[in-house]
């Protein structure tokens, strides 16, 4: 079931210039054949062929627009938001657009990875550019066709109107008359006034397919004579493949091979379930490589590791020695967390077809473009003969930004020689490693007699975790004398970009501390941190990249909106992350003796909403992320390994623990921002201080449900 | 091995599989009904939940032989037309972001309604905190499955 765009009215080779924002236009639409996988179906582009204006849309005669989204859906709505700023431009009927997912394709596509929240911002201009080029092209069709000036022409709703004639053509009857047109270089966008569906509340393209169970995921995906495989790798991080014994597994039925590469030992069949029980019938003996550690050797670690004097130094302004040797009164705190693994709902998995012509791959990626480099790579052939297809992503919170679960099917099916789906368990994916790094943090703040604050230091230190500090962010520009350096251990614990890298935690220990240090001044949170913005503006300290009236003003909108001052147990907390703002305020009450999360208020400034309903939960969800992680779930190892390997030892967040959230948007009209992940990090540090109210605990370590003063705590009710 | 018949949405489906296979893997590997999810296969998460004779029931823990004559539905047999009342709700609502649970979801909730029509809150809060959603959609399913107990009646 494949959709041919092939058409003898494909005649746009004319058009391959790229005008100003490197929208590339005329693109062989059979280039962008799209899935047959895809549930929108051959109906999508109704029977005619359709005229292809660039490489995001094309508009087919009897009217139906087909908008191509090219960057991954993982949950963050894009496959809606994108479609709808083409739309807009275009001066679209909503009501006849149909979204496919665009294959991987660097030449057409810029940035078509879903990461550091960063599509919307990037492509906003171009989306806008793509829309507006091909609503101008019509709009010179008709021009030509009535013979007036395209000024006095007007688009709306799909149709081209001369008002003063009352003539009326439709896209559909103008769309290949425009597609011979030479391609404008200027085009003037839309006043932010004049939009009708950006900063609506547009559904899900998907959801149909979605609450119908049509196959949208990697996992779904199927193909006559396709194999089955999983990989067992090694228990312990740490420890390499000794031996294999496999003559059991392949003995079994329905099992094809048993297959040893690098450290992964994959057992190969012809369904799901034999393939899973097979795979327990391995016999592998291992032997050490590397480290084999346990969370507790980590604890006295990073004990060692914030004493060291081997640090690298992140940034350093003013003298913070003789500041803190001057102190009336020095704060000095720390905080832990532990992994995370990202336990997308869908588990990693990928189709791999590696034939003498070329492969083909299917499957969920954030990283298309790397997924398919990487294949290329192992296989020593141009990325140019790997053809990757996107479905629909079960989540992927960072995790699916590395492709090593690509790669292993890519090697797999070349080695057998056949069409292949590797699936990660649950147990695999918990155990599997890329994880949000375990990192402890110091924080020391020094007041002078008046209490402002005259001294900060921050050492991070963190397992694989890179620099675990944002130097540059809040407090950083506001404090005279400031020291932040971190130093990193190399473990065998593999690690990686988990939603809001560094900043998932580190924006709760920060935020927690900030708090600590208002208290110890007598000031209240939201003054004191209002007291340095202001101080930063006035009078900075070095380099400031954060924009502090944003950030002024999410702070006084949540401060607002939560009625800040005026209720018992409220928390403070806000945070930059990736270009966006967000504040938010958590209130607690007591009940029978044990604190309860009740509510959550957020103002985040992201720029121009695009769908209000994806963007409300867009934020919801980061909260729910946010405090989910940072009061229950814990990856801990012995041995080298992952003691928690599936949700009845790892807890994720349910429905009954999640507070009422209330959201709101800072309307200043800027460029969207980015809201993937914003809105996760402050959370934690709200929740905390919110509880620190309620109960006079501090919550220094993660997740807050280890505490002995947390235990039993429910965490809220919506 | 051995030749299982099962009624699945109304019809009557054969499969040749070993008898511990769970429901989960004969429903996506040998009859393509790829609606119902894993995501744990444990019975912890509740992507897998489809009805048994109207029970809300955990697929990926039941075994192929355990089901017996027992009528299956999956989230493909809901409704004919993806009209149930929780699917109806589940779009007005908008209630996914990467949808992958939600499958599971609407079957809990559909479940749910067929024996409390009109539950409390506290009845919707138990039902659906068996099942888990990674990108924190809680608050959407728990106002769709009330606006769909408006529909039902």
């Amino acid at each position: 079931m494949s959709i041919q765009l092939t058409s003898n009215r494909r005649n746009f080779l004319k058009l391959s210039a790229t005008i100003s924002g490197g929208l590339m236009l005329g693109f062989n639409i059979s280039d962008s054949e799209a899935s047959g996988f895809e549930v929108i179906s051959e109906k999508a582009l109704g029977d005619i062929d359709p005229v292809s204006f660039n490489a995001y849309l094309s508009i087919s005669p009897d009217g139906v627009i087909t908008i191509f989204s090219p960057n991954p859906e993982l949950g963050q709505n894009i496959k809606t938001s994108f479609p709808m700023v083409v739309a807009e431009e275009l001066e679209a009927d909503w009501s006849t657009v149909k979204v496919l997912q665009a294959p991987v394709n660097p030449k057409m596509y810029d940035r078509q990875l879903t990461g550091g929240s960063g599509a919307v911002p990037h492509s906003w201009e171009r989306l806008r550019k793509a829309g507006a080029t091909a609503r101008l092209m019509l709009m010179e069709a008709a021009s030509k066709r009535w013979g007036v000036p395209v000024a006095t022409l007007t688009a709306e709703n799909s149709f081209v109107m001369h008002k003063e004639s009352g003539k009326k053509l439709s896209y559909g009857e103008l769309a290949t008359e425009a597609s011979t047109l030479a391609i404008p270089t200027e085009v003037k966008l839309k006043d932010r006034k004049d939009f009708k569906l950006i900063g609506t509340a547009i559904k899900n393209v998907d959801n149909a397919a979605m609450f119908t169970g049509k196959p949208l995921y990697g996992l779904d995906f199927t193909r006559e004579g396709m194999l089955i495989a999983m990989i067992q790798r090694p228990f312990s991080f740490g420890m390499k493949v000794k031996s294999v014994d496999s003559a059991a597994a392949k003995a079994m039925p329905g099992i094809v091979d048993v297959v040893t590469f690098k450290n992964n030992v994959a057992v190969v069949g012809k369904s799901t379930w034999q393939v899973l029980k097979a795979r327990k019938a391995l016999k592998i003996e291992y032997e050490k490589e590397g480290n084999i550690e346990s969370t507790a050797d980590h604890d006295l670690l990073f004990k060692n590791l914030l004493d060291s004097k081997d640090a690298t130094v992140r940034r350093k302004d003013g003298d913070v020695e003789t500041a803190f040797k001057n102190a009336a009164k020095v704060i000095k705190s720390e905080y832990q967390c532990p992994f995370l693994p990202h336990n997308p709902m869908e588990p990693m998995n990928f189709f791999a077809h590696v034939r003498p012509d070329g492969v083909e791959l299917v499957g969920p990626t954030q990283t298309p473009e790397l997924a398919r480099n990487e294949a290329a790579k192992l296989l020593g052939i141009s990325p140019d003969l790997v053809k990757l297809e996107l479905t629909r992503l079960g989540g992927g919170f960072g995790r699916r930004l590395k492709a090593d679960y690509v790669v292993e099917a890519v090697e797999l099916s070349s080695i057998l020689k056949a069409p292949v789906k590797l699936i990660w368990t649950r147990e695999d994916d918990m155990a599997g490693g890329s994880y949000r790094p375990a990192v402890r943090y110091r924080f020391e703040a020094a007041l002078d007699g008046s209490n402002n604050l005259i001294g900060y230091k921050l050492r991070g230190v963190g397992i694989n975790s890179g620099n675990p500090t944002r130097e540059d962010n809040f407090p950083s520009g506001a404090v005279d004398n400031l020291l932040i350096d971190s130093v990193e251990y190399k473990s065998p614990i593999t690690t990686g970009a988990w939603r809001a890298p560094i900043t998932n935690f580190l924006a709760y220990a920060e935020q927690s501390f900030i708090d600590e240090v208002a208290m110890a001044a007598g000031k209240d949170p939201v003054k004191f941190r209002l007291e340095l913005l202001d101080k930063a503006k006035a009078k900075p300290t070095g380099a400031i990249k954060y924009d502090i009236d944003r950030m002024k003003a999410v702070i006084n909108l949540a401060a607002e909106k939560s009625g800040w001052g005026t209720k018992k147990y409220q928390g403070f907390s806000v945070y930059f992350s990736h270009r966006s703002y967000v504040a938010q305020v958590a209130e607690v009450e007591v009940d029978k003796g044990k604190p309860v999360v009740k509510k959550i208020y957020a103002a985040a400034d992201c720029g121009v909403v695009i769908n209000t309903s994806g963007a409300t939960q867009q934020i919801r969800g980061g909260i729910v992320d946010g405090m989910g992680h940072a009061m229950y779930s814990n990856l801990s190892f012995k041995d080298g390994a992952a003691e928690q390997r599936n949700f009845n030892s790892f807890r994720l967040i349910r429905l009954k623990e999640v507070p009422e959230i209330d959201v709101h948007f800072v309307d200043n009209g800027i460029d969207p921002t980015g809201l993937g992940e914003p809105a996760l990090p402050p959370t934690g540090g709200a929740v905390a201080n919110a509880l620190f109210k309620a109960t006079g605990k501090r919550l220094r370590n993660q997740p807050f449900i280890n505490q002995e003063e947390m235990k039993g705590t429910v965490g809220g009710k919506m | 091995m051995a030749t299982y018949k099962l009624q699945i949405n109304g019809r009557s489906l054969e499969a040749d599989v070993d008898a511990d296979t769970p429901l989960l893997w004969v429903l996506r590997d040998n009859f393509g009904l790829v609606g119902t999810k894993y995501g744990c296969g444990i019975g912890q998460c509740g992507s897998c939940t489809v009805h048994i004779d109207g029970n809300a029931i955990r697929s990926c823990s039941l075994p192929v032989s355990a089901v017996g004559t027992k009528k299956v539905t999956t989230i493909e047999g809901l409704s004919a037309r993806g009209d149930h009342p929780v699917q109806q709700a589940w779009n007005e609502v908008d209630v996914a972001q990467c949808g992958y649970c939600q499958a599971g979801q609407i079957m809990t909730a559909a479940a749910l309604l067929t024996k409390t029509p009109k539950p409390s809150v506290d009845q919707i809060d138990n039902a659906m905190n068996a099942n888990i959603c990674r990108c924190g959609t809680y608050h959407r399913i728990r106002e769709a499955v009330v606006l769909a107990s408006t529909k039902t009646q």
